[in-house]
């Protein structure tokens, strides 16, 4: 009689569950996962050792690149560690900015998610309602910084510019007439601020939709209720951050712990979970999206009253504007000295961690007083979390496996570097 | 002049070229709705979604389908490495064959019927199941783990449903006092409230859930289960062997809705009964409700998340089993009384 025994099935990384490059062994009896083994480093592109070559400023595009749905997140960590270095603090302005792009961000994130999740879940409608309101907010990034991805709009000392006050308008085409056109411009008449202002307006709206198509959904809540549990202990020994460890039940988030730019003046709510299963994760970062939704309005309010400088008027880190350059010979100086070789950052050492949608994502940053940091070193959140993968889907069966890998929301940006 | 030649055929070519000629009368239009009914799918659930769907091959995309038919007709089958080549190029056509043969017994209206015999229900029950094979067949002879995995879940699965189904088919065969399909809408005559819908509603929601999960669709289609493994039994197949699956299963979600509406919705009697023009029964009738029930099936995929394998057997077993079992008694019983206004 033939032996039975487990078979290896190999999961990703060509799988249109794999999130981009995930490769999992699973070790499964019938449809029971026995063991998962997840590999990484198919998207490795050295983005630490490469920052050891380039002046401080060059590596803030790589920070996009890291986990691209969350870019100026990424850039936040990384600028505020050089800040931290260089002992300079950027404008308040500059603070409100980049918290409102963070928060942007958050919900371009969770969005993402949403839309993965559900779409590895079988609700494939909720990705092209995600993706629709995450098109308006990838239009907001474009205005403030040419991007609509890599922004590279966060730099040490502020931002890169002052926010537009004009949206750019769609025109008439072969394809759109023009009662449509001036439909699709209703949001774009003012500036950056009322488009945004626009989006805030309906967006709890619309996580309504979702979670009208979602929360209550009897299937939804078979498929994630249960499903990958981590107690608030595992989850602490996992070295779990961001809504991960919050659907455990830790009331953990760095913007309120540790606060940093301006979060300590906002007011907002930090959502946790009971049982620490998908579902609790999924109500948790529904939550979070509509919380990161008052973050903005807030931001946008204090930035309609407060005009200022987006940028530290230091002239040795941040360039001279273009017009004192035309009169100033040091402002000329400055900006040579700038685009060539870069500003030096004193000898010291110094870890950076922000409340990344995902988790803490943390910058250590090492420098040996020269133009280049000596050593970067990445803290993503996704490479814990995908540790914990074996010990999540354990017992469960292959289609929880999706499951789990949405509910993590891994991006194998961040995790492979 | 051709009435001489007819005359001049032997009986038995004759009724054979007839028989033919209906075969045909029935198979060219189901492709052609099985091939529209794809568009339709990208369409409506493109709406469903906020999109637009094909609008690029010929006017609105009207000509999609037949693209897709070309593309698929010119690519390359290939045969997998270790793949069994019998069973993997027949398993497409064990899986349209029945598709396309339970049609014989659809009655469209009350005379057009291709083969009117007496237990038509019951050889329903057997082609539909018999699909299944092709299904397995596919899997097994890929050799390829996640066609074998979509093989033993859409194996399991059937067979489950199988069960439901045909006790829901039992409720219908009691209220209609016939295996005959025609028989049976003619039994639901009398006006919307006559319907079979109303007095077996606990059946026909057994009945037409099962057959989303009969056909593979959406919230019940783990034997493809895209996000899962992949797209399952037919992961291996391409070109014209994965066209036939794909034939086999929309021809099956049309057979399941025609099913629906001659056993539960009166088929081609209409909704107005006694009123007159609008009350004649016809086709139109009987295409309507198919159509409303093909919009269904649409309706459900762009709607609910997909069901885990284990869950969809409580269903069937736990749920639906013991609701048509209860609810069996209960239409013996009323058909034992002559429950006025039905079975009277």
């Amino acid at each position: 009689m033939p032996e039975i025994r487990n078979y290896t099935l190999n999961f990703g990384p060509q799988h249109p569950a794999a999130h981009g490059v995930l490769r999992l062994v699973l070790e499964m009896d019938g449809e029971v996962i026995q063991r998962a083994d997840p590999h990484i480093g198919l998207l490795h592109r050295g983005t630490e050792k490469l920052a050891e070559t380039k002046p401080f400023n060059h590596s803030i595009g790589y920070m996009d690149r890291l986990d691209y749905v969350s870019m100026m997140c990424n850039e936040h960590a990384y600028v505020m560690a050089i800040e931290k270095l260089l002992g300079i603090a950027p404008p308040l302005r500059a603070e409100y900015i980049r918290t409102m792009y963070a928060e942007i961000t958050r919900i371009l994130n969770h969005l993402m998610w949403i839309g993965a999740h559900g779409l590895d879940l079988g609700a494939m409608t909720m990705f092209i309602y995600a993706f629709r309101e995450r098109e308006y907010l990838m239009d907001a990034y474009e205005a403030a910084s040419g991007a609509r991805m890599h922004a590279t709009y966060f730099r040490p000392g502020g931002v890169y510019r002052d926010l537009p006050e004009r949206m750019p308008q769609y025109q008439s085409s072969k394809w759109h007439n023009e009662r449509e056109t001036a439909e699709r411009n209703e949001d774009r008449q003012g500036s950056l601020l009322d488009f945004l202002e626009a989006f805030t307006d309906r967006f709890p709206t619309n996580v309504d939709e979702y979670e009208t198509l979602l929360t209550d959904n009897r299937i939804w809540k078979q498929r994630t209720v249960g499903i990958g549990v981590v107690t608030q202990e595992q989850a602490m020994q996992l070295g779990f951050t961001g809504p991960m460890l919050r659907g455990s039940g830790v009331a953990w988030d760095l913007r309120k712990k540790q606060p940093y730019s301006v979060y300590d003046r906002l007011d907002f709510d930090i959502p946790v979970g009971v049982t620490g299963d998908c579902y609790d994760r999924y109500l948790v970062r529904v939550e979070e999206m509509r919380q990161s939704n008052r973050i903005i309005r807030q931001c946008i309010e204090w930035l309609r009253a407060n005009p200022g400088p987006v940028m530290a008027d230091d002239h040795k880190v941040s360039p001279p504007p273009r017009l004192e350059m035309k009169e100033s010979m040091e402002a000329l100086i400055h900006h040579f000295k700038l685009f060539t070789e870069g500003y030096t950052v004193p000898a010291g050492e110094v870890y950076q961690a922000i409340e990344h949608p995902k988790g803490e994502f943390g910058i250590y940053l090492v420098s040996d007083g020269a133009n280049k940091p000596y050593r970067v070193k990445i803290r993503a959140p996704g490479f814990a979390h995908l540790a914990s993968m074996d010990e999540m889907v354990r017992g469960h069966m292959l289609a929880d496996v999706v499951a789990v890998i949405g509910t993590q929301d891994i991006v194998f940006g961040e995790i492979d570097r | 002049m051709i009435e001489s030649l007819w005359g001049a055929l032997p009986e038995a070519l004759q009724t054979t070229i007839v028989i033919v000629a209906k075969i045909v009368a029935i198979v060219v239009p189901l492709m052609l709705t099985v091939a529209y009914y794809t568009l339709a799918e990208r369409k409506v659930i493109g709406f469903m979604q906020v999109r637009i769907g094909p609008n690029r091959v010929g006017p609105r995309g009207l000509l999609q389908p037949i693209a897709d038919a070309v593309k698929l007709m010119f690519k390359e089958i290939i045969l997998p490495t270790n793949a069994n080549r019998f069973l993997f190029v027949g398993a497409p056509l064990l899986s349209i064959a029945p598709a396309l043969a339970a049609w014989a017994v659809i009655p469209f209206n009350e005379t057009w019927v291709l083969a009117d015999i007496d237990a038509s229900l019951l050889y329903i029950l057997a082609l539909t199941s018999f699909g299944v094979y092709g299904v397995i067949i596919a899997g097994w002879a890929s050799n390829s783990k996640y066609a074998l995995l979509g093989a033993m879940r859409s194996a399991a699965q059937m067979v489950a449903y199988e069960i439901a189904m045909g006790f829901a088919l039992v409720g219908v065969l009691l209220a209609g006092g016939s295996l005959n399909l025609g028989d049976i809408v003619q039994a639901q005559s009398g006006s919307i409230l006559h319907w079979f819908w109303l007095p077996l509603f606990p059946l026909m929601m057994v009945y037409l859930i099962s057959g989303v999960a009969e056909t593979n669709r959406a919230p019940f289609d783990v034997a493809e289960g895209e996000s899962e493994i992949v797209a399952g039994f037919h992961v291996e197949y391409s070109g014209m062997t994965f066209a036939v699956f794909f034939l086999a299963e929309y021809a099956n979600m049309i057979l399941i809705a025609a099913l629906t509406s001659l056993l539960f919705f009166g088929g081609w009697l209409s909704p107005f009964q006694g009123v007159p023009l609008l009350g004649e029964p016809s086709l139109f009738w009987f295409l309507l409700k198919t159509a409303f029930f093909m919009f269904c099936f649409l309706w459900f995929r762009a709607t609910f998340p997909r069901y885990r394998y284990d869950q969809i057997m409580r269903l069937g077993w736990k749920v639906f089993i013991p609701i048509t079992i209860v609810w069996l008694l209960v239409v013996g019983l009323a058909v034992v009384v002559e429950l006025p206004w039905w079975f009277d």
